[in-house]
């Protein structure tokens, strides 16, 4: 009897097959549409087809960015008081995923030498969302920032005002702002990096109170959600509503810089506002 | 099944956002005399959601900033629900850093749901305008003083409710985020929005507690009821005024320090 020229494989041979090829090896950019493999949006993450910076975890952009980095405040996370269960299981959840203690990432880094305060928010904690603990540990980044007599960058990626906390995330609004105010009324420079998505309270508080705001490509920053306003108006909006090249039309941002050029920009913008001798400041 | 307490909380929101409340214009008008209406951004609009002027308080001239809801459907649709704009917030905060220059206290008087969410808003920096309020309003070396008179609704109300103190009146409600809006989001569900009452926490008794608000105030229906509050205001700023600018700028970042 002839041997068949195609022997099917058992289920068994499938599953293992199937089991040896690695997970999220390919990715489809939310912007775009195009599907890659992950190898192609290299060491910066960046779609191939369209340049959108895609959301990654606050740790990953430290190794990207910062030549060091000294985490701070590290301890601070959502306080005890906030028991209901749902929201302590997606805390929980929160954590694994990004090895944070809150939806931002706090400390001093250096890029090219230059040391300034660093804050990274995480879009994987809870949407990067502004907890207690996450307005926190941003207020101390700047009160830190402003008794070192350093420049502050930020790096927001949050969808707003965190819920499960009620109006004491609402709270942190205000009291950022007045840290920012005084970092500010201490003559010292304060960059913002509008991250994919920037929305709700931190866009209508610090992510927009940076002396220079940058932001990456495509990146999603707003105030109201795209649903809400639908539901207002009636209507549909345009694909490029609220991405970051539209708020850069309309006057909102200074720049997009994409992510492989964020090092070398960073620098160039803190090396031309260093600070000053704390005594130097006040001009004769 | 309703329970007790979201019963309360969502008769509170209904009570809060009753059409027989007064009307932030009526209210001022019955505050103080001899109003005098100021308008625009300077950068180009003027919201007719965003009341704005100066008034004599008893000895006081104050400056007064307001959101102000329609009370038929056409001012309604004008002053889009008493969702102010940008331009709003922008004329508040002018006006705002005017008072400051003459060491003018500031009266804001909110019912508002939110800021106003539509494509307008967004593409002239509805977020940079909030932001900017809390960033130099905050800053703003004389007496702010805030009153929920309805609705205290998200950014939209923090933006004129971060001053050095803010008020609530009896049937009004405070919080990050409509009922309908937090059920929408969290359960995906607007008609839970009783629960979602009960579980944002927004009635005066609950923010007194939790140090959001200083003081709840009596209900004002009339000019006669207007008048204790009135004096209530109007020894509250003379009290503030009498604070060094240092000392009144200290207490406020005590105040939202420590949330």
């Amino acid at each position: 009897m002839l041997q068949p020229k195609f022997t099917p494989p058992t289920a068994a041979e499938l599953k293992k097959r199937r089991q040896a090829i690695p997970d999220r090896l390919a990715q489809r950019c939310p912007v775009c549409g195009k599907t890659f493999f992950r190898f192609q949006a290299g060491r910066c993450m960046t779609c191939p087809g369209c340049g959108y910076a895609l959301r990654i975890t606050a740790r990953k952009r430290v190794k990207l960015l910062f030549d060091t980095f000294a985490e701070t405040h590290a301890d601070i996370t959502v306080p005890d008081r906030f028991t209901d269960p749902a929201y302590r299981a997606k805390i929980a959840q929160a954590e694994k995923k990004t090895k944070l203690k809150e939806s931002v990432l706090t400390g001093w880094a250096t890029i090219a030498d230059q040391r300034f305060a660093a804050g990274i928010m995480d879009p994987f904690f809870i949407m990067g969302s502004l907890g207690s603990a996450t307005g926190e540990k941003i207020t101390r980044l700047f009160e830190d920032a402003t008794k070192a007599h350093a420049p502050v960058v930020l790096f927001t990626a949050s969808g707003g005002a965190r819920m499960q906390e009620g109006i004491v995330s609402l709270m942190q609004m205000a009291k950022v702002s007045q840290a920012v105010a005084a970092h500010s009324a201490a003559g010292l420079l304060y960059i913002t990096v509008l991250c994919d998505p920037t929305t709700g309270g931190v866009t209508a508080s610090f992510a927009q109170q940076g002396d220079i705001i940058l932001a990456e490509p495509h990146a999603l920053v707003g105030f109201a959600g795209r649903r809400v306003i639908e539901q207002t108006i009636h209507a549909q909006l345009p694909a490029d509503f609220q991405r970051a090249e539209t708020v850069l039309e309309h006057g909102f941002i200074d720049a997009i810089v994409p992510r492989d050029q964020q090092k070398t920009v960073l620098a160039r913008l803190l090396r031309w506002h260093q600070p000053a001798p704390a005594k130097a400041v006040t001009s004769a | 099944m309703k329970t007790q307490r979201e019963h309360r909380a969502y008769a509170a929101v209904q009570a809060a956002r009753a059409t027989t409340k007064i009307p932030i214009q009526t209210l001022i008008d019955d505050l103080v005399t001899d109003f005098f209406p100021l308008h625009g951004d300077r950068t180009g609009g003027d919201d007719p959601a965003l009341i704005g002027g100066i008034g004599q308080l008893g000895d006081l001239p104050i400056t007064i900033v307001g959101i102000q809801k329609g009370a038929t459907t056409q001012e309604n649709i004008a002053r889009h629900f008493g969702s102010a704009l940008p331009e709003g917030y922008r004329k508040a905060l002018r006006l705002m850093k005017e008072a400051a220059k003459f060491r003018r206290p500031v009266l804001a008087l909110i019912n508002t749901p939110g800021a106003f969410p539509d494509k307008h808003s967004e593409d002239f920096g509805q977020g940079e305008a909030i932001a900017r309020c809390l960033l130099e309003g905050m800053q703003l070396p004389t007496p702010i003083l805030s009153v929920i008179v309805g609705e205290g609704g998200s950014g939209g109300a923090l933006a004129l409710a971060c001053g050095d103190e803010v008020w609530m009146f009896q049937h009004s409600t405070y919080a990050i985020l409509s009922p309908e809006g937090y059920a929408s989001i969290m359960w995906k569900d607007a008609t839970r929005a009783p629960e979602a009452a009960a579980k944002l926490g927004l009635t005066p008794k609950e923010l007194l507690a939790e140090h959001i608000v200083d003081r709840v105030v009596t209900e004002v229906a009339n000019a006669d009821q207007a008048q204790d509050l009135a004096k209530a205001i109007h020894a509250r700023l003379t009290g503030l005024l009498a604070l060094s600018p240092e000392d009144l700028l200290a207490r406020r970042h005590a105040r939202y320090r420590h949330f």
